[in-house]
Parts: C-alpha cells; sequence; structure tokens
C-alpha cells in the first residue's frame, strides 16, 4: 500500500514538475511525513552531525542560488565558505566504514569547491554537477532534517544528465540558469 | 643615460645572482606502483601521447629541457609543477578513491574537450605536447572507457 502510494506519488510529480507545481503540496505530504517519522530517532543521536551536515547544505544552496541567478561571483563566494565547511566537518560519530565513505566523499567534494571558488562559470556548472552527487551521497549517510527537493535536468553534460538539491520546489535550474530555467523535474524528496 | 646604465648593471646582476638560488626539482627515481599506466592497460600509442603531453605537471618526474633550468623561468615552472600535482598526479592514481578517479577522468576529458590542457604556454616551447584532434579523440575515447568501467 505505502508502496503504492509513494508510486502515484512519484508519478504526479514527474508528470507536473515542469508546470507549476502548487497543487501536488497535498499530494506528497503523506509521504514526507512517514518519511521524517522513520528517521526522527536517526536524527536525534546524530543532532550534533547534522548541524554540520546542514551548514554544508546551507552553502551548497547557496552556490546552486548563484547558479540559477547566473552570479558566478556569488557562487565562487560560496564555494569558498564550502571548503570550510567541509575541513571542519566531524566525523567521529560515525562507523568506520561511513568514515571511510565520508573521507572519500569529503576529499572529492572539497576539491570541487575549490574550483568552484576560482573558476568561470561554465566550470562552476561542472563542478557544480559532481559536487551535488557527492552531497547526495553525503546527506545518504549523515541524514538531515532539512526539506529538500533532488532535482534532475535530463539535458546538462551532453544529455547524460544532473542531479542538485534544492529547498524550494519550484523548478530553478542551476546548469542553465536563465537560458532554459524550469528544465528539470523532481525525482525525489528528502524529508 | 647613468640612470639606464645603472639600471642595466642592476639587473644584470640580479640575473647572475638569482641563478644561485636552489630549486626543488621534480624528479624522482621511484617507479610508483600506482602509477596510471601500471593500474590500467594503456593502448601504447595513448601511453606515449599522455606521457608526452601531461606528466611533465601531473607526474613526480618533469623532463628539464635546459632553458628550464635557468632563474627565473625555473620558479615559474616549479609553481605550475606543484599545482598541476595537486590537481592530478599521475603517479598516484592507484591511490585515489573511485569518487575521485572519476572526477579526475571526467576533469581530464573536459579539459582536453575545451582544449584547456596541454597549456598553450606549455605547448608553445614542447610542440611535441601538442595534441591533434585525432589525438584528442583517442585519449577522450580511452578515458571515457575508464569511467564507465568504474
Amino acid at each position: 500500500m505505502t508502496i503504492k502510494i509513494y508510486l502515484m506519488v512519484m508519478v504526479t510529480l514527474t508528470a507536473m514538475s515542469c508546470k507549476d507545481t502548487n497543487q501536488e503540496k497535498d499530494a506528497s505530504e503523506p509521504m514526507s511525513g512517514e518519511m521524517y517519522q522513520e528517521d526522527s530517532g536517526k536524527m536525534m543521536a546524530e543532532n550534533a552531525g547534522n548541524n554540520a551536515t546542514n551548514a554544508i547544505i546551507d552553502n551548497y544552496l547557496q552556490i546552486k542560488n548563484a547558479l540559477v541567478a547566473d552570479d558566478q561571483e556569488a557562487a565562487a563566494q560560496a564555494g569558498g565558505k564550502l571548503v570550510g565547511e567541509f575541513e571542519d566537518f566531524d566525523q567521529s560519530n560515525y562507523s568506520s566504514e561511513e568514515q571511510q565513505e565520508l573521507t572519500d566523499i569529503i576529499e572529492d567534494a572539497k576539491e570541487h569547491a575549490e574550483h568552484i571558488a576560482e573558476s568561470a562559470i561554465d566550470h562552476q556548472r561542472e563542478h557544480f554537477d559532481i559536487l551535488s552527487k557527492d552531497v547526495i551521497d553525503m546527506i545518504a549517510i549523515t541524514g538531515t532534517d532539512k526539506k529538500l527537493y533532488q532535482d534532475f535536468c535530463p539535458m546538462y553534460n551532453d544529455n547524460k544528465g544532473a542531479q542538485w538539491l534544492s529547498a524550494t520546489k519550484e523548478i530553478k535550474n542551476p546548469y542553465f540558469g536563465s537560458k532554459m530555467m524550469d528544465c528539470g523535474k523532481i525525482q525525489k524528496e528528502i524529508n | 643615460m647613468k640612470v639606464i646604465k645603472f639600471i642595466g648593471w642592476f639587473f644584470l646582476v640580479s640575473l647572475v645572482v638569482i641563478q644561485f638560488f636552489p630549486i626543488e626539482r621534480n624528479q624522482s627515481e621511484e617507479v610508483s606502483r600506482a602509477d596510471f599506466m601500471l593500474v590500467n592497460t594503456v593502448p601504447e600509442k595513448i601511453q606515449n601521447k599522455i606521457q608526452v603531453s601531461c606528466y611533465d605537471c601531473h607526474s613526480n618526474n618533469t623532463e628539464y629541457p635546459w632553458y628550464n633550468k635557468i632563474q627565473p623561468v625555473a620558479w615559474f615552472l616549479e609553481d605550475h609543477i606543484r599545482e598541476g600535482k595537486a590537481e592530478l598526479n599521475f603517479n598516484e592514481w592507484g591511490d585515489y578513491s573511485d569518487r575521485r578517479k572519476n572526477s579526475k577522468l571526467r576533469s581530464i576529458i573536459s579539459q582536453i574537450e575545451d582544449g584547456e590542457m596541454p597549456l598553450d604556454s606549455y605547448t608553445l616551447m614542447h610542440g611535441d605536447a601538442k595534441l591533434s584532434s585525432q589525438d584528442k579523440l583517442e585519449i577522450i575515447n580511452y578515458i571515457t572507457g575508464l569511467k564507465s568501467e568504474l
């Protein structure tokens, strides 16, 4: 039954994601409530880790917003800050297996943030693509109490497609910016 | 006139003096077990191209032509090599995580595609490091294959 509801929601979201998405709110609420309950126990235990993750997500979203606005400078600034956030991330609350994975993710993500801090906007977007993958994988381990939308643009990178995270339901494409603002669809809702 | 003469001498003397400043040469006898060419099965032609065009700045071994041993060219070069190795070191390939390999391969493809690497300032002096469009195609195809195997 749950799976059925989930599928129905996904289909609705996919079908409607390129249009105005206001009406869907009701449809998606049961799912997000459910997922939140499932994860909330784990969340509390990892509260400290969560704050660090939140700082990373906030900074990541700043880069995303800057790229949506075609603002190279703001993206570079947020990229520089994100490097520091990754460096400060405390992994001690995680299992050794998770730590290994987190180390790999952070090492990679930090480099992409560094590049975003000093590149032209085309390159910023390339690095943002891989950074997004890193942050998504990181959240899969750390969890977050934030409501996030995992979006997908099928056209970026020679039609290989690219993901990104957003805090708002409305599609605003960071890979094309003003050229193709509403290209993309919601892939998944986090919380 | 006197001033010009003084400045001329000053530069000449400085040029001689800076030749005695030691620099760290990027040279290593050791063959790294993690080297890109040992970890992967690279066709000889591509191996050759990558070594000639990339390894001077992206490995622990630089082949220095004579003019690169002269200051201040050597300083300029030292900086480039340090930066290049931090970005990507083919000698350490096997030690990179799969995630990082994937990132590096993607960057290699995009840098070669866009003609940003090898640097113009490098190919200006190293004609043999220049990549023809055929070379580019072959390298990109090979790297894309590696990436999909990850």
